[in-house]
């Protein structure tokens, strides 16, 4: 492949195949059909967010519940069901769907400079199973089966003794769902990270986003098999009577736990490592310079994803499984600090020698310092044995991983929003309002789970559904309960900035933040192939880098949608593969597979029965349609295998 | 744009279209697969000896699995990896008569693989609901089952590919990649084989 002389810019006619190319469907069934990354990633987005906001309403009223002594809004069932749906819609439909699956999906192969995402339609499939998985936990909760042991399910009490009838297994299923969900895209995105980047964009020139998503998806891949591994037993003890966790017959309900947290460790960091990523990507945009201690930072992700199944081992084989639910968060964060520290020390040198400009993203940035350190904080204290038994179980602890919770997920989520809302939708956001959505928040926020603090030192129990008046935490409960006024008014306040913005905002152009990356070198939104003209990349920050004749790809096919695959380390052009185009069949297996896991929860069989329109959902799937071009085009140049 | 003009171009049009080996996008999603799958093999067996470590008496009221059915598929699993290499190494050449006849060959070896798993499962000498050393095993067994029903069919699918005229470009290589796919199988089968016959023996 030399590079040969200047050549003209795309014709009219060339951009008008592409789009045909890479049209994509339209109308009801069209919906279904679509495979693109920038459609399916706004579908993880939009989803998740509405499960923040349901998960947000089970807080609300949880939180009214607790506003005053005996207080007769809910019963212990109830509340015991939307404590548990809280926390696992929480961290299992909102903070990975988004913060891994929405983010990622949409940006990854905007970052790479690419056309798709490498196995579009896995990725699609992906997210229907995820959303029937969020609706299985959600129906349960709506016909009285919702899920009542905690967000972590432990056993016996979720085991078929303690909680008979159906509400375990919903919880066991959604799991599975969810996570085969996270683990089709972690492949996608994997792939896409290691084979599908710009001719130029070496390792060593990858932005520190894209070393997030690849740590996760490492991580995913390992640690999600874990926790289906685990579900499936919890299942399968309460449907087909094995005995994993039957003390009677040599079963262990250690063996839960220890599982269990080889999944909950890592996972963590999977929903904090991309908030930290939102936040490398977002500070050298915003101080204008390039990023100082690239590859401490880079060295800080990886090393993250290891400590994440360090501490596991940590805690398995030096402590001991008690201490490991107690302090769980915190020996969590506790691990993170170094790389977290060495982080922090790089974005704040950052900001030092650049030209700050405190835009909206840039103002949850700060906040996201603020909560994070706190949280950081909080948990050194945890840490220290006489402050852990005080306050074990208690309100404390609550505060406490809500801090690092938040901080690390929704204060990064939002920077990463109104950072590049203006590229999904092609608009800006209004300034005016985003600071009054963050200030209500921030200041909510605090209000809620800084006074937990006080609650917990004062002896408040988690997950207890009242309390009495004598115990004087009247005050401090509407205190907190307050807060979660001024939090919801933020949200609204989004919400009608979101919608205004899609309506009315100013046009954002290609690149409204001067932002260095690759997914600001096209139009806003971008078309359906991405690129008209497919980058080469020259430096860490693409646009800031490339010289002034950076050089383009050119010779892809334009008549069907094509990708090139490139080396995974220095990414020298390899091949051109053809991208899956539209197709039904991700969302009738989807459809197949829900099928068969929902109906196991009733019947074992239902898994053998269900099988057989899986493989015939699959089989369509998978059929080769047509002669493939790549043939065509073989034919054309008569190499051995057209016989 | 008009800068755009004189830009120069990285002309990639001259590159080929099929990629076999390691440089081939599905080669890599197909080694993240295993890797997914590699790791609940890893904890189911590990949840296997620390159930093992629970208890004083494994098997408990039992006898260990029947040896005789396990080294036979054991050895049977083994034989296949013929067929599956030959069909990696005609894949290339794009000649359907010999991947056909490579693949038929390794849809009868599954076959037969499955037929002696049948009378594996009938000698396991436990149930899974007796206790949690029969749960252990039959999680172990059962998963390896699913890999295996897996690749049967996928071979089967493939097979018919091949006797249409779209075996070709792409094609070719799932071909070689679920060859790939079967050494997965049989390695899982003789790990799993060693825990579930080895360790109610020998441990
Ligand atoms: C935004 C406002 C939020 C409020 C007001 C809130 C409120 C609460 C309250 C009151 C509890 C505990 C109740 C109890 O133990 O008695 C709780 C539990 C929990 N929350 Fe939140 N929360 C919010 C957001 C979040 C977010 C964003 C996440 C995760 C990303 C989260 C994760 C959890 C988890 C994991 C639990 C533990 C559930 C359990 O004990 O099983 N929360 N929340």
């Amino acid at each position: 492949m030399a590079l040969s002389e200047p050549i003209v810019i795309p014709q009219a006619s060339d951009l008008e195949r592409l789009a045909r190319a890479w049209a994509q469907p339209r109308g009801f069934w069209g919906w279904f059909m679509n495979v693109h990354h920038t459609a399916i990633g706004v579908r993880f987005m939009v989803t998740s967010f509405i499960f923040l906001l349901l998960g947000g309403i089970l807080a609300a009223l949880m939180r009214w519940q607790l506003a005053r002594p005996e207080h007769g809004v809910l019963g212990p069932d109830l509340y015991n069901q939307i404590f548990t749906i809280h926390g696992s819609t929480m961290i299992f439909l909102f903070a990975v769907p988004m913060m891994f699956q929405g983010f990622g999906v949409y940006l990854v192969p905007l970052l790479c400079g690419t056309r798709n995402i490498a196995f579009p339609r896995l990725n699609a499939f992906s997210y229907y199973i995820y959303v029937v998985g969020g609706l299985l936990l959600w129906v349960g909760l709506l016909v009285k089966t919702g899920a009542d042991a905690g967000w972590f399910s432990y056993v016996p009490l979720s085991g078929p003794e303690f909680t008979p009838g159906k509400r375990s297994d919903f919880w066991a299923q959604m799991i599975t769902f969810t996570e085969v969900s996270a683990l089709g895209v972690a492949i996608s995105i994997a792939a896409t990270i290691l084979r599908h980047r710009a001719p130029g964009m070496t390792l060593n020139r990858m932005p520190v986003i894209l070393w997030e998503k690849l740590t996760v998806a490492i991580m995913v891949i390992f640690a999600m098999p874990a926790v289906m591994v685990v579900s499936s037993m919890l299942l399968m003890d309460r449907t087909i009577n094995t005995q994993f966790f039957n003390p009677a017959v040599g079963g262990d309900v250690l063996l839960y736990q220890h599982l269990f947290w080889f999944f909950g460790h890592p996972e963590v960091y999977i929903i904090f490592l991309p908030g930290t990523a939102i936040i490398s990507t977002l500070v050298p945009v915003f101080s204008r310079r390039h990023i100082y201690g690239y590859i401490p930072i880079v060295c800080s992700v990886v090393a993250t994803g290891f400590l994440g199944f360090g501490v596991w081992v940590h805690h398995m084989f030096a402590t001991g499984l008690p201490q490991i639910s107690e302090s769980f968060f915190t020996a969590a964060s506790l691990m993170i600090v170094i790389p977290t520290a060495t982080q922090f020390f790089c974005w704040i040198a950052t900001i030092w020698h650049g030209r700050l400009q405190l835009r909206l993203p840039m103002l949850w940035v700060f906040g996201f310092f603020f909560v994070f350190l706190i949280g950081g904080l909080s948990g050194v204290m945890l840490a220290s044995v006489p402050v852990d038994w005080q306050v074990h179980d208690s309100f404390f602890v609550v505060a406490h991983f809500h801090y690092v919770l938040i901080g690390g997920a929704l204060f990064p989520m939002f920077a990463g929003l109104y950072h590049w809302i203006p590229k999904i939708t092609g608009r800006m956001m209004n300034e005016g309002l985003g600071k009054v959505h963050f200030w209500l928040f921030f200041i909510g926020f605090n209000m809620t789970f800084f006074t937990m603090h006080f609650l917990g030192l004062r002896g408040m129990p988690r997950r207890v559904y009242t309390y009495t008046p004598e115990m004087h935490w009247g005050a401090l409960n509407t205190l907190a309960t307050t807060g979660v006024g001024f939090m919801a008014a933020g949200i609204i306040v989004f919400l009608v900035n979101f919608f205004d913005n899609k309506a009315s905002g100013r046009l954002a152009g290609p690149n409204p933040w001067s932002g260095g990356s690759l997914e600001w070198a096209t139009a806003s939104p971008p078309p359906p192939y991405n690129f008209a003209e497919l980058p080469t990349v020259n430096g860490r920050e693409a646009l800031w880098d490339a010289e002034p004749n950076q050089p383009i790809v050119r010779g892809l096919r334009e008549d069907i949608p094509e990708v090139l695959v490139t080396h995974s380390l220095d990414s020298d052009p390899e091949y051109r593969e053809e991208s899956p185009g539209p197709s039904i069949w991700p969302f009738l297996t989807s459809i197949a597979v829900s099928i068969a896991f929902i109906w196991s929860i009733f019947s074992p069989w239902g898994i053998a029965y269900g099988a057989i329109p899986v493989v015939i959902t699959l089989i369509a799937w998978l059929w080769p349609r047509g002669h493939s071009p790549a043939r065509r085009e073989l034919e054309r140049r008569e190499e051995p295998w057209t016989r | 744009m008009d800068a755009l003009r004189e830009r120069p171009v990285l002309d990639v049009s001259g590159l080929p279209t099929v990629a076999f080996g390691r440089s081939n996008t599905t080669w890599l999603a197909n080694v993240f697969y295993m890797m997914i799958e590699g790791t609940m093999f890893a904890l189911l067996i590990a949840s296997y000896f620390y159930l093992r470590t629970r208890t004083s008496n494994w098997p408990p009221a039992n006898l260990p699995p029947t040896l005789s059915w396990g080294v036979i598929n054991g050895i049977v699993f083994l034989v296949s990896l013929v067929p599956a290499r030959y069909a990696q190494k005609v894949a290339p050449t794009g000649d359907r008569a010999k991947i056909r006849f490579a693949l038929m060959g390794l849809a009868a070896f599954a076959v037969l693989n499955m037929v002696l798993r049948g009378f594996e499962l009938a000698n396991l000498n436990c149930r899974w609901y007796e206790s949690a050393y029969g749960s252990a095993v039959w999680s172990i067994m059962g998963l390896h089952c699913g890999h295996l029903i897996t690749e049967f069919v996928e071979t089967v699918v493939i097979l018919a590919v091949a006797f249409t005229d779209k075996m070709e470009g792409t094609r070719l290589v799932d071909v070689a990649i679920n060859s790939d796919y079967w050494y997965f199988v049989v390695a899982s089968a003789l790990v799993s084989d060693f825990v579930v016959y080895g360790a109610a023996r020998f441990l």
